[in-house]
Order: C-alpha cells, then structure tokens, then sequence
C-alpha cells in the first residue's frame, strides 16, 4: 500500500498494546474518574484504537464509556485539491456530546488538519465541555496550532519519511512503520 | 470508487456499480438531515444554478435544501422574471451561465433532451431534474434509496409501477436502473397509456392489476397526469380509479409487507386511495426525505471532489 521502503519497526504489536494500555489510564487519571468521558474515533484508525481505550477502561474501572465514530471527509480543507474523492462513511455519535469531556482518538498526529476537521464536524453535534486529544503516534511536521493530550509515541520523522500504522481491525498485521518515501 | 462523470442526464449512463456508489454516500448524508444543526461546509464557494422551466415543487426545494446543506451558493432562475420571457434561447442563457462561473447546473424542461443540449454547450455539470416524457434520474435514485432501505437490496424483488406509464419520466427512469440492479419490473396501466413497445426496457407489461399484485414488494403509484388527459385516453377518472386506483384492500392482495411509493404530487382519491397515502405501508414522506440525502450524495459526487477523472 505505501509506495517506497519501510525503514524502521517502531512498534510491535506489544508496542503497541502497552502504549494504549498507558493512554487509557491516562485518559481516566486526567478526568479524575470517567464521569462525563466519551470517545469519539476518528476514521479509519481512529475508530478501532477508540474501541479498544473503551475496552481498557473498561477492565479496570468497569465502566463502558460511550463511543462514537466520525467521518471527516465533508469537513476536508483540500477536497477540491485531490483527484481520487474519498468514499464517504456515516459518522454515528449515538448520544449528546453537550458539556461532556469528549476524547478524540487517531492513529497519526501529523499536519494537524485532519483534528482540524474533526473539531468542526464535532462542533456541528454539539458543545462539549472539553475536547482532548489522544493519538497513537506524533510525528510533528504541524500546519496548524495543534498538540495532542495523550500520545502513544512521539516519532521525529523528516518531511521524506511517512509512517503508517496496521492495526488488525483494518490490517493485515498489526505494527507501526516508518518509511523513506521514493 | 471514482465519479467520472461529468453530468447526469439519465440514469442509462450509470452502472450497476455507479448507482450503488451514490446510495451508500447518500447514507451518511440521511445522517446528516437528522442532526440539529444541518449545515457542511464540504461546498463552500461552490455555485449552483437551478434552472426550472417547468413548475415544480418539491424537486426544485429538495435541490435547494440539498446544496444549502452542503454549503453550495444558489441561484434560483425562475422563467417568469427572467430573459426567457423576453425570448432569450436556451443557448444564450447557457452561454450567460457559463460567463458567471456556474459549477453546476440543475434544470427542468418541458422539452426532452434540453439538458443534454445545455451539457454539451457548459463547462459546468449539468443534472437533468426532469425533462419532457424523457427522463427524472434523482427521482429515481430516491427511489432506489428508499426500495433499499426497505426492501435490504434489489435482486428478484418485484416491483409494480402502475398508471400513466406513457406520459412518466418517472417510469422510465425507473424501470432502467431497477432492472440493472436485478429487480423484476411491472408496467400496469390501462392500454392507451402503456404501449407494448416499452417492453425494449426489459420490462413486464401488464393491464390488469389485480392479477399482478400477488408477491409484489414495492408498488409504485404514478401521477395521473389531469393536464395531460384531454385527449380522452383515460374514459373516465372513476373507471380508472375503479381499475388501477391503490386501496388499502387492495394491497392486501400482495400477501406480504408491500411498501407503497408515489412520486408526488398525488391526486388524492385517484390513482391511490387517501387512507392508503397516510398507511404504515405508504413510504411517501420518506421517499421526500430520501430526495434530500441522493441529491445531497449526487452533488457532492459531482462536484466535491478534484475533476481530473472525469470522462464525460
């Protein structure tokens, strides 16, 4: 799928598994509890990390927190800018996210404008109290004032090299790489 | 999969697959009609041109509600005000389109085969929103929308449409799409207003309704079109409602959930029986909300993304 050689391993799959085993604690410690949390996973890869926070968190606080998916592609900054349209997906965020602290999950942090969309299109379904922001990976590089609140990893990547992350869910396997574009 | 279509005039120009592409966007877009706030701003900048040379309702709002949604800017062209009535021609209102920049371009006309003229002339996408006795193409696909929700797909589903079969672009359209998706097609009206040469479309032809309603998963109402009926096809409004008119007693006969579509507008107490249009059964005001979500994912379609890929 990715055009080019992967360079470097920079998560297993136990990597990966401790990495959002620590976010979730994070998440609930931060909240002081999870009273009035809800995950909201960002396509594609958003959506699978944010179930499994959900189940994390689940095991030791036995509480399930409400999740939702979102669909950014309508709120996309560069739409008439690349050829191949992106096939659009429901978003489903089941209940209100009015004065809830919503955390919204990815699985990359790079330019900033796919969180960018996202902040819109949660905005357009209500005001939450607080938006935080939990992503896997963060390789810098932001177009826009954007940080993330939780990160798996932080990767320093030059403008040459991409990273991609498989996760079973949508993947083959299941690891993070990083690539030297050709 | 990629749109690679410029404009839409009819739904012939589709594959099995395109038609399918536009009914899945068009589910996120029916999510989109049920939030508090409905408003994307995925076509901001966008401009489109309605266009109706023939009086309409509900096709022209759910147009305009579809791009407002989106985001798009809208310029209703109404004939009365406009140069039409000072005899301007279709090409040269074309023409003053294209100099504004328009991006797309919806239009209904009296005349057949008007928007495929405007398509060849413009830059801008053009949508066909009903022409002639031709084609309705959106009508169709919120009509396959609506089958799909109800009915879970297509294949060997029978579908009845009923009624002024001859003067229905509705029909037409219909009847193209739901064959290449596999359904099975009845035609049923009175002779002088379904002739038997519309069986090119790959369609059953029938006169009798009760015999056809046994088994039947949609059936469809058309409008019995009063303004069209001078000529004396139809001997009388009773006799046709005695022979092709939807009761409640009458669906019963199908023996199965039938759902019941009506393109609008209805004449109440002819074609389908008043307590029926307001049923369980009836789909009608969903095929209205249906309308807004296709023509939503249609426009999207043609004009959201990049245009490198578009082939005609």
């Amino acid at each position: 799928m990715m055009e080019g050689t992967p360079k470097n391993r920079i998560m297993d799959e136990d990597g990966i598994r401790r990495a959002i085993s620590r976010i979730s604690h994070e998440i609930v410690e931060k909240s002081k509890g999870t009273e009035n949390l809800v995950l909201v996973g960002v396509r594609t890869r958003g959506v699978p990390l944010a179930e499994r926070i959900q189940e994390r968190i689940l095991e030791f606080e036995n509480v399930r927190l409400p999740l939702g998916l979102l669909d950014i592609t309508l709120y996309r900054d560069d739409l008439s800018m690349i050829d191949v349209q992106p096939v659009l997906h429901e978003t489903r965020v089941p209940f209100s996210i009015e004065g809830k602290t919503l955390i919204l999950i990815d699985d990359v942090l790079f330019t900033g404008r796919t969180v960018r969309a996202a902040l819109n299109a949660l905005i357009d379904l209500g005001r939450p109290h607080k938006i935080q922001l939990a992503v896997l990976i963060d390789r810098g590089h932001r177009e826009l004032p954007i940080r993330a609140d939780f990160v798996g990893k932080n990767v320093p990547t030059s403008s040459r090299e991409t990273i991609s992350v498989c996760l079973k869910e949508t993947d083959e396997n299941e690891e993070v790489l990083l690539w030297e574009k050709l | 999969m990629q749109w690679m279509h410029k404009d839409l005039l009819d739904i012939d120009n589709l594959t099995a697959q395109e038609i399918e592409h536009i009914l899945q966007t068009a589910v996120p877009m029916k999510e989109v009609l049920a939030r508090p706030i409905k408003k994307l701003p995925t076509l901001r900048g966008k401009s489109i041109a309605l266009m109706f040379y023939e009086s309409s309702t509900r096709t022209r709002t759910s147009f305009e509600t579809a791009a407002k949604i989106l985001g798009a800017d809208i310029t209703n062209f109404s004939v009365a005000q406009s140069s039409v009535s000072k005899g301007e021609s279709l090409l040269d209102t074309a023409k003053t389109l294209q100099a504004m920049n328009i991006d797309l371009v919806v239009i209904r006309h009296t005349s057949s085969g008007a928007p495929e003229f405007l398509a060849e002339w413009l830059t801008a996408g053009v949508i066909n929103g009903g022409d002639g006795q031709h084609a309705h193409p959106t009508q169709a696909l919120l009509d396959y929308f609506t089958i799909k929700d109800h009915l879970g797909g297509f294949k060997g589903k029978k579908i009845l449409i009923i009624g002024d079969v001859l003067h229905s672009r509705v029909a037409r359209s219909n009847a193209l799409g739901l064959k290449k998706l596999g359904a099975e097609v009845t035609f049923i009206g009175p002779p002088t207003l379904l002739s038997p040469e519309m069986k090119y479309l790959g369609v059953k032809i029938s006169y009798d309704l009760d015999k056809e309603l046994p088994g039947a998963d949609a059936v469809m109402a058309l409008r019995l079109q009063l303004e069209r009926q001078q000529s004396g096809l139809v001997p009388s409004i009773r006799e046709y409602n005695r022979l092709y008119g939807l009761t409640r007693e009458r669906i019963e006969k199908t023996g199965k959930p039938t759902i019941v579509m009506h393109p609008g507008p209805m004449n109440r107490g002819v074609e389908i029986a008043s307590d029926l249009a307001d049923s369980v059964q009836s789909v009608i005001e969903e095929q209205v909300t249906n309308g807004v979500a296709v023509r939503m994912a249609l426009i999207y379609l043609m004009i959201g993304g990049g245009t490198a890929n578009v082939v005609d």
